[in-house]
């Protein structure tokens, strides 16, 4: 197979930088090792938070980026229906002393060049977070903030770039890179070798291994472990904002946070792991998690049954302490896009035109595509929303918008068919396009259901479905004899 | 959208809501519709293919199948309209119901009377905090019942159940039953949660049991590979050094029932923090008038025969609600519990009507006065966690009752 550009990796960057490629008539493959977007961790496990920008060391390329990739997003959502609302975020300060950070973040912010900041006090700060720890005394008040459904991003951002010529092949691990006379030649994958000018390396944590293999050694990922915890919807507008602690040296502190789906996310923890595949949650984490949310807001101590999930994210923290996005001569055409830790997930719409300019200067040719469309159409969920009209219409085309699969968060048959029909091919699949087992009973009535929807849709046996890819298959063991095939 | 005005809609086509629409329409009532979100009536009960139904309620020892068929059968003989894959999305205090399917679309319905029985959801590892791995191979016992008993697939070669109430030990002998190995019951409990009689299931297969244990870890990243159990100490913490790591392909988690309230919550209807269901009074009617609730949306029952007898009163009452013959209590009494007791349902009685409390403890007990306010006293041998106490004020207790608004049941162990 042969492209101009190769991406390495289906996250959130890397999904980015080929809908931005997308614009032109250059030939784009992205690869990843996973079964679908988004599978590979940073991009399905974080705090879904877009930054205002005002935390960033002036003069760092995540300050930039940051600040312009927030400007970014609330086009990016709209063009592409990703779930976005910019409900402004609040760093909260506890004591005196804690008021003079806010004012240097404020600086800082402005220097940044981020809008509208601005220091809240008494009354009003307790207006606007009602449930507030009573012991806050200020809180710096970015407007420009907000929430967004990441992995739902990076599956919008790939289906888009896919209808506009893009190749993405999952399933696809990168395991060398061929170089002659100092430049790009080809990428060696598990799936075989694919001919390349330009190799974009967007592959998260293990960005720094990718560039080893193209003898580029100055910087190493480590994985900085993250542990969350989700309450229940029933606690949706307990909190308005994005709350964050005044923040530590290596962390934005223990959030609290509304998420676009009216849950409440709380985290993360901050823990510098080895294991690049440490996925785990722990005891001390969860009761790091549960601390950090109850000193912010403490009625949640009381809430603790309504915690519906707790679950682990790993950024990929660079030893360098900053982004890492750029092109090497030694091998021509390669360019890193690494060290994506916070806040990678808000500058990923700015990242992704950085690395146009990049590939551009590194003399590839751009035309712009004529018949590019900008926009996607959202898997539609009109019973969730509440939409009696929508409903009605959406039954009439098709009955089994009325079938509802996932009753917690009310996702129909029809929605997890088209899901499956855009490419999801495992239960976490189906469940980050349509929502169906994200609720409160976590996928105990429903996965069943979806799982037999699955084997119908795609053509493969009941024990074949996964939960998301490699050998995590739900039922893999023989099926009872009485019940199956035909005599059912 | 359709739009339909009926006597009496039943939400929920399980043992409470046919057993409750059965009573309406042999009272008579005209219009009555259940509506059912599964794609059968029954429930959780097709699934349960054990014995031990029925032998209050019919005197017969008979599966969850066989149980619930005679509802059914009964529900097709009086000719009672039912939709199954049917799902109520809202309901509000004047008792307008939005509901869906796929064949009719969005419907609107007006009752003059509402019975919920919406039944419970089980507790998912998600809400019991158990650290580790995130993978394949876990699952509710009630998905894997379903998945062994409906679907026809067993979900394991090696289980691990967590969690010893009836639905844990049930499931451990299914599991063995299908020739897999089960590796053991843990229970954070120093004693079973199940009925002595479901306990006989780990003994007729020598499937141990894990007191006081907790899981601790997961471990695995595709599929599960095994679970650490610690020993917990007495305020229930693992003790450090004291955990061993079972292998397992599959952890099943049978850790507690959680009545489903959310279309109680929409219709604004007052909910009992101990029970986690609605507060109802003598006549299962709840704090909104002409709404009704039976089974386990109310309160997490151990015997279907129970739920049975709910429903019926629920139907009964609705029936009377509708023909305009139920009159308000003559006193409403709060009732409250003290001491060992968990709960207490109904939670309002008028003092006049004998009728039998239900409630659950805390502790075993043994040689126990259970004192409903100052001057009535119920004498019982003993009171497990695992089995419902029954307190049956008679007409003459009730004759001693106090005139009090608000009265404890407490018991004195």
């Amino acid at each position: 197979m042969k492209t101009s550009v190769l991406i390495i990796g289906a996250g959130i960057i890397g999904t980015a930088i080929a809908r931005e490629l997308s614009r032109y008539t250059v030939k784009v493959a992205l690869i990843e090792k996973e079964t679908d977007v988004a599978f590979g961790g940073p991009t399905k496990a974080n705090t879904a938070i877009i930054h205002a920008g005002y935390d960033d060391r002036l003069g760092t390329l995540s300050a930039q980026l940051c600040q312009r990739g927030n400007g970014l997003w609330s086009k990016l959502a709209s063009e592409l229906n990703i779930p976005f609302k910019r409900i402004g975020s609040l760093v909260i300060a506890f004591q005196g002393e804690q008021k003079r950070v806010l004012k240097d973040l404020l600086e800082r912010g402005e220097r940044n060049g981020v809008q509208g900041l601005k220091i809240i006090e008494d009354q009003e700060l307790f207006e606007m977070e009602p449930n507030l720890n009573k012991d806050a005394v200020a809180g710096l008040y970015a407007p420009t903030a907000g929430v967004v459904s990441p992995y739902e991003a990076a599956i919008a951002l790939a289906e888009n770039a896919r209808a506009n010529g893009v190749s993405i092949y999952f399933g696809t691990k990168t395991t060398g890179l061929t170089v002659r006379s100092n430049e790009v030649k080809a990428v060696r994958t598990s799936n075989g070798r694919i001919y390349t000018r330009y190799v974009v390396n967007a592959a998260g944590l293990f960005a720094d291994e990718i560039s080893s293999l193209a003898g580029i050694d100055e910087f190493q990922i480590i994985p900085r472990k993250g542990e969350y915890v989700i309450y229940d919807k029933d606690l949706g507008g307990m909190v308005n904002h994005v709350l964050f602690p005044v923040p530590t040296p290596i962390s934005k502190g223990i959030t609290v946070t509304p998420t676009v789906d009216s849950n409440i996310i709380a985290g993360p923890t901050a823990q510098d792991v080895q294991n690049k595949n440490d996925f785990t949650t722990t005891l001390d984490g969860l009761e790091e998690v549960l601390d950090g949310a109850h000193k912010l807001v403490p009625r949640l101590s009381s809430r603790r049954d309504a915690i519906i999930a707790s679950f682990t994210g790993l950024r990929p923290q660079p030893t360098t302490d900053d982004f890492i996005i750029k092109p090497y001569q030694k091998p021509h055409g390669f360019i890193n896009v690494a060290g994506m830790k916070s806040p990678g997930l808000t500058s990923a719409p700015a990242i992704a035109k950085m690395v146009v300019g990049i590939l551009k200067e590194e003399g590839l040719t751009l035309h712009k595509r004529d018949g590019f469309s900008a926009s996607r159409a959202p898997i539609v969920h009109p019973l969730r929303d509440f939409h009696p009209a929508k409903t009605e219409e959406a039954i009439e085309n098709n009955p089994l918008y009325g079938h509802v699969v996932c009753r917690c968060e009310c996702a129909t048959e029809a929605e997890i068919v088209e899901a499956i029909r855009r490419g999801a091919t495992t239960l976490d699949g189906v469940k980050y396009r349509t929502r169906a087992g994200m609720g409160r009973c976590q996928g105990g009535f429903c996965a069943p259901h979806v799982i037999r929807i699955i084997s119908r849709e795609l053509g493969v046996p009941v024990q074949e479905v996964t939960k998301r890819g490699g050998d995590s298959r739900v039922l893999p063991f023989p099926a009872k004899h009485f019940l199956v095939g035909d005599e059912r | 959208m359709i739009e339909r005005k009926l006597d009496l809609v039943v939400v929920g086509g399980g043992a409470a809501g046919l057993a409750a629409a059965i009573a309406a329409k042999e009272e008579e009532i005209d219009s009555v519709l259940i509506l059912e979100r599964n794609e059968e009536l029954g429930g959780i009960l097709p699934q349960c293919i054990h014995t031990g139904f029925g032998l209050h309620y019919f005197k017969e020892n008979l599966t969850g199948p066989e149980y619930i068929a005679r509802f059914v059968q009964k529900v097709h003989k009086l000719g009672i309209e039912y939709k199954v894959e049917t799902m109520v999305l809202d309901l509000n205090q004047r008792r307008e119901i939005l509901a869906v399917n796929s064949s009719e679309g969005l419907m609107r319905l007006r009752a003059d009377a509402v019975v919920l029985g919406m039944g419970c959801r089980e507790r998912s590892r998600g809400a019991l905090h158990i650290p580790g791995t995130r993978p394949a191979g876990i699952f509710t016992a009630g998905t894997a019942q379903r998945l062994m008993d409906i679907e026809g697939y067993v979900p394991g070669a090696r289980v691990l159940i967590l969690g010893s109430g009836d639905v844990g030990l049930i499931m451990a002998r299914r599991f063995a039953m299908e020739r897999v190995e089960v590796m053991g019951v843990v229970e954070v409990m120093p004693f079973p949660g199940g009925l002595p009689r479901n306990l006989q299931c780990l003994k007729d297969f020598a499937i141990p049991i894990f007191l006081r244990h907790a899981a601790t870890f997961i471990h695995g990243s595709d599929r599960v590979e095994a679970v650490t159990i610690s020993k917990l100490d007495d305020s229930r913490r693992p003790i450090l050094g004291e955990k061993r790591t079972i292998e397992c392909d599959t952890l099943i988690v049978s850790a507690g029932l959680i009545p489903e309230n959310e279309l109680s919550k929409k219709a604004c209807i007052e909910l009992d923090p101990r029970t986690g269901g609605p507060v109802v009074d003598e006549n299962m009617e709840t704090s909104v008038q002409g709404i009704f609730a039976c089974g386990n949306v109310v309160y997490v029952h151990d015997l279907v025969d129970h739920v049975t007898r709910d429903g019926e009163i629920a139907g009964r009452n609705a029936s009377k609600g509708i023909l305009g013959q139920l009159r308000p209590l003559e006193r409403r009494i709060s009732l409250f519990p003290g001491g060992n007791m968990r709960y207490i349902v109904p939670q309002i009685i008028s003092g006049k009507q004998p009728l039998t409390l239900y409630s659950r403890v805390f502790r075993p007990a043994f040689n126990i006065d259970i004192t409903v306010g100052r001057n009535v006293t119920v004498h019982k041998h003993f009171a497990k966690p695992a089995e419902l106490v029954t307190i049956n004020l008679t007409a003459e207790r009730l004759k001693d009752l106090e005139k009090e608004e608000e009265i404890t049941v407490s018991m004195n162990a």
